[in-house]
């Protein structure tokens, strides 16, 4: 063998060696996996409080929009809530593949007026989106609210799993979960729930309808509900709070799916409290608002009032 | 018309039909854009089906198992009727598995470049052509006594199985995969390329929601080896194997049309035999067999001398150079009889075994509206479409859930989705009818009308929350569709480890009022094996599969 041959095979040799043995060390760690560090974004939409306003207003009216637009004028307008060029999320409740006279999801007609006011004051886009429960291409078609949001001029999002931001709730019991984006990416946040029965929370109404804000684990949230409710709804703090009431689901809820268990209230709650909202709305379900623990939890917190009555309530036949 | 002009004819034919055949899985559906008039009930807006109900091996064999034509089956006369007149013209110009076999055989082939005497000879007719015919024969010997195999072979379902249910979703997968890799690059011009890349064919290509599903082991390595094969054999799958071939060789027996060679002008060039797709000897010198023929129209074109000529009436004179071509296919009564007496025997086989009736594996809950298991199994071709169009991912091919003979038909896993009570797309889906098409009203029920149960719900009280681990939950009485609520609960006061009282809801499953959608299984929070799952009994189906003595005939009023 020639000097040069042995030189140029062994040093071959070596290098490979050098390679393999240098990747393994580059590589080498002793964590069998790394976390993501959360997303650390507080989601605060709350105007600042108006003392000559109600903080609550319900209005009673046949047409459910004609009930929307007193209601919200007895609140300040939209105007109030939404300044030109702002990128507006209306979360409805479209938990359920059901359709509107089921009550399971908000009233289509009043997810559609609310786009449509938005973009009247100067919204530059107005999204609507839920976390829904059943299959979302059905729930959103079946609800009514696709349609009537889209006719509106909403864009309708229907949630993919890569567009959740692993957030930090920052509550007591919520620290880390994945928040869908659109309920961060934007500057005004509108929550238009439904009254309906529920059998663990006794009724699911504006905090409640927050976890539609959240993807992963949410199965595991009925194990101490109430936390979960006011850890969201305090995380939350939506814009405005407008309630369904125009259609009640007093039996079978959240899902319902009999006429029979529906009954016709005719009214539409709105509101910058939304603890003294829920605990109005709770009438509706024959309940008071300190019969109902999550209401009664966020008021001892300072969320919001359970004694609607004392802090202005308006109502509006 | 030049004999190019006509090859390129089918060669653009090829491409039609596998588009279309395509394009009608991809709109196997339910798509974000679409926008019924009623969206109260969801019905989708085109027969997507349309491609197997033209396919005649399916309409015979269902036509032997069940007695009766389904449907839009009487469009696969489109194709046998010209097929007894002019032969296996879909071979070669329509079916989308041959032309698929056409291109893997021939792109890129190393075969077409060692053109010469290995090409020549692995072109002419072999006698394990045969192989087919006698797989068509055990198939409609199986069907006669309603044992429905012939959807493993049959080349539309079996390609419309392997698109829907494994390369599409394998598709899916790497799209989602390469967008992933390219966001993690970090690097914009990459990351937003890739997004609109992605945002581009999803509308198209991918579904709304990434399917998973349980079969698709199997069924991918079957559809890959078909493809590996033409590497080896051209169009292996279509000269051997293919049943629907074998039976359009059988019927093209008394074909009009033909191949006419004229020995005169030949000089034995053979090129004819180096582009024969079907191996049926297009050559001076052998027998020329219809019922192999594909009618490309290779040999045609590639004749330099014009000795070859597709014709009708091809009638010539047997010389010594060149014996008459034979319209008889080629198998002996022996073996036919052998055959169909095997297929008769696949019955015994199958039904003998426990798994059909008498030991049924309690997780074969098959999709609403299915027949009862006797006529479901001699109607499902399994093709996968009642699969792929399932909103939820609820529905998957079996392995051997349902036994040797079930396998690839559908089931329910309702721990990956659960049957959306108001949906119906997999019946409107089904070409066979194995799947009934319900009204929403047989689906959901009302006061009239019973609803379409699959199944019942049991609770696992050793892995329920509030039975097992005093923890509240009742997840599964949240979810339940059915009004009023088939899952019912009990206050109690329990005790827990630390002695401290705690309130719980304990479930219970009223099993009269469950119609087994499982979406209380799906929303369980014991994720890996639920605490709440279903098995099939009390399916609306079936007479023996139930548990109560009677139902209530509809839901009671339940008190404020």
């Amino acid at each position: 063998m020639k000097r040069r041959e042995f030189l140029k095979k062994t040093g071959q040799a070596v290098a490979l060696a050098a390679v393999t043995g240098g990747t393994g060390l580059v590589f080498h760690n002793r964590e069998t996996a790394t976390a993501n560090a959360p997303i650390v974004k507080s989601v605060d939409f709350e105007i600042p409080p108006d003392k000559s306003l109600p903080p609550v207003v319900l209005a009673n009216n046949t047409d459910p929009i004609v009930a929307l637009n007193s209601a919200l004028d007895a609140i300040g307008g939209i105007k109030r809530f939404i300044q030109p060029g702002e990128r507006v999320t209306i979360k409805p409740n479209v938990g359920w593949d059901r359709t509107p006279e089921q009550a399971a999801n908000t009233n289509p007609l009043l997810v559609g007026e609310m786009a449509r006011l938005c973009l009247e004051a100067g919204a530059a886009k107005v999204i609507v989106t839920d976390v829904t429960c059943n299959e979302a291409r059905r729930c959103f078609l079946r609800s009514g609210i696709r349609n009537a949001a889209e006719e509106a001029g909403a864009d309708v999002i229907l949630a993919q799993p890569d567009d959740f931001l692993m957030t930090n709730i920052g509550g007591e019991l919520l620290t880390t979960w994945p928040v869908l984006k659109h309920f961060i990416h934007c500057d005004r946040l509108i929550n238009m729930a439904i009254v309906k029965h529920h059998s663990l929370s006794s009724c699911t109404l504006a905090m409640k309808n927050l976890y539609g804000m959240i993807g992963g684990r949410r199965n595991q949230l009925h194990q101490q509900i109430d936390q979960s409710i006011v850890d969201l709804a305090s995380f939350g703090r939506p814009t405005l709070t407008v309630i369904d009431a125009t259609r009640v689901l007093l039996r079978g809820g959240p899902t319902g799916g009999s006429l029979d268990d529906v009954a016709i209230e005719n009214s539409v709650i709105c509101a910058t409290d939304q603890v003294a909202a829920d605990s109005r709305a709770c009438e509706f379900l024959g309940l008071e608002g300190n019969q109902v623990s999550h209401i009664v939890l966020a008021d001892k917190i300072g969320l919001g009032s359970l004694d609607y009555r004392s802090i202005g309530y308006k109502e509006i036949a | 018309m030049t004999a190019r002009t006509a090859r390129n004819l089918r060669r653009i034919s090829q491409v039609v039909f596998f588009l279309i055949f395509l394009w009608l899985i991809l709109k196997t559906t339910f798509e974000v854009s679409f926008n019924p008039s009623d969206p109260s009930e969801i019905m989708l807006p085109y027969p997507v089906s349309i491609a197997l109900e033209f396919d005649p091996l399916t309409a015979l064999a269902t036509l032997l198992s069940t007695g009766t034509l389904y449907e839009g089956l009487l469009w696969s006369l489109v194709i046998l009727i010209p097929t007894i007149f002019i032969g296996r013209f879909f071979c070669g110009w329509v079916c989308p598995l041959g032309s698929l076999n056409n291109w893997v055989s021939e792109i890129g082939s190393e075969r077409k470049s060692r053109k010469g005497t290995r090409i020549v000879e692995s072109n002419r007719y072999k006698k394990y052509q045969r192989i087919k015919y006698y797989v068509l024969l055990v198939f409609l010997g199986g069907a006669i006594t309603g044992v429905l195999q012939v959807g493993l072979l049959d080349p539309l379902p079996l390609l419309a199985r392997s698109l829907g249910t494994a390369v599409l979703p394998m598709l899916h997968t790497a799209a989602l995969g390469i967008l992933g890799l390219c966001k993690d690059t970090g690097f914009p011009p990459i990351m937003n390329s890739a997004q609109f890349a992605y945002d581009l064919i999803a509308p198209v290509m991918l579904p709304f929601r990434q399917a998973h599903f349980h079969g698709i082991i199997t069924i991918g390595l079957f559809f890959l080896i078909i493809l590996v094969l033409n590497r080896i054999f051209t169009r292996f799958w279509c000269r051997a194997i293919c049943p629907l071939g074998a039976m359009l060789g059988i019927f093209s027996r008394y074909a009009i049309f033909g191949l006419k060679k004229d020995e005169s002008s030949c000089d034995q060039c053979n090129l004819c035999l180096v582009s024969c797709q079907g191996a049926d000897n297009p050559n001076i010198g052998s027998k020329w067999r219809q019922p192999e023929c594909h009618l490309c129209l290779n040999c045609q074109a590639s004749c330099p001398k014009g000795s070859l000529k597709f014709t009708f009436f091809p009638n010539q004179k047997a010389t010594k150079a060149n014996p008459v071509g034979t319209p008889k296919v080629d198998i002996t009564r022996r073996k036919t009889v052998a055959s169909v007496v095997g297929g008769l025997a696949l019955f015994p086989l199958f039904r003998s075994g426990d798994a059909f009736k008498v030991n049924a594996n309690p997780y074969m809950i098959r999709p609403p509206g299915a027949t009862p298991e006797e006529d479901f199994i001699a109607r499902c071709i399994r093709c996968g479409q009642c699969m792929r169009v399932c909103p939820n991912n609820a529905l998957h091919p079996t392995l051997l859930e349902a036994g040797l003979e079930g396998m690839w038909t559908p089931i329910l896993i309702a721990k990956i989705g659960y049957c959306e009570p108001s949906c119906t797309l997999c019946g409107q889906v089904c070409p066979t009818g194995a799947i009934a098409e319900l009204t929403m009203q047989q689906k959901v029920g009302d006061k009239e009308v019973p609803p379409n149960r699959i199944g019942t719900a049991f609770v696992d009280r050793g892995r329920c929350l509030p039975w097992a681990m005093a923890t509240p939950c009742i997840v599964c009485e949240e979810w339940c569709p059915t009004s009023p609520k088939s899952i019912y609960f009990k206050n109690e006061i329990i005790t827990d480890s630390r002695g401290k009282e705690v309130a719980v809801k304990r479930p219970y499953v009223d099993a009269a009022l469950c119609t087994g959608c499982g979406a209380c299984e799906f929303a369980c929070p014991v994720s890996d094996r639920p605490a709440i799952y279903i098995t099939s009994v009390g399916e609306s189906r079936s007479t023996e599969n139930q548990i109560l003595l009677k139902k209530k005939p509809s839901p009671p009023q339940q008190q404020t």
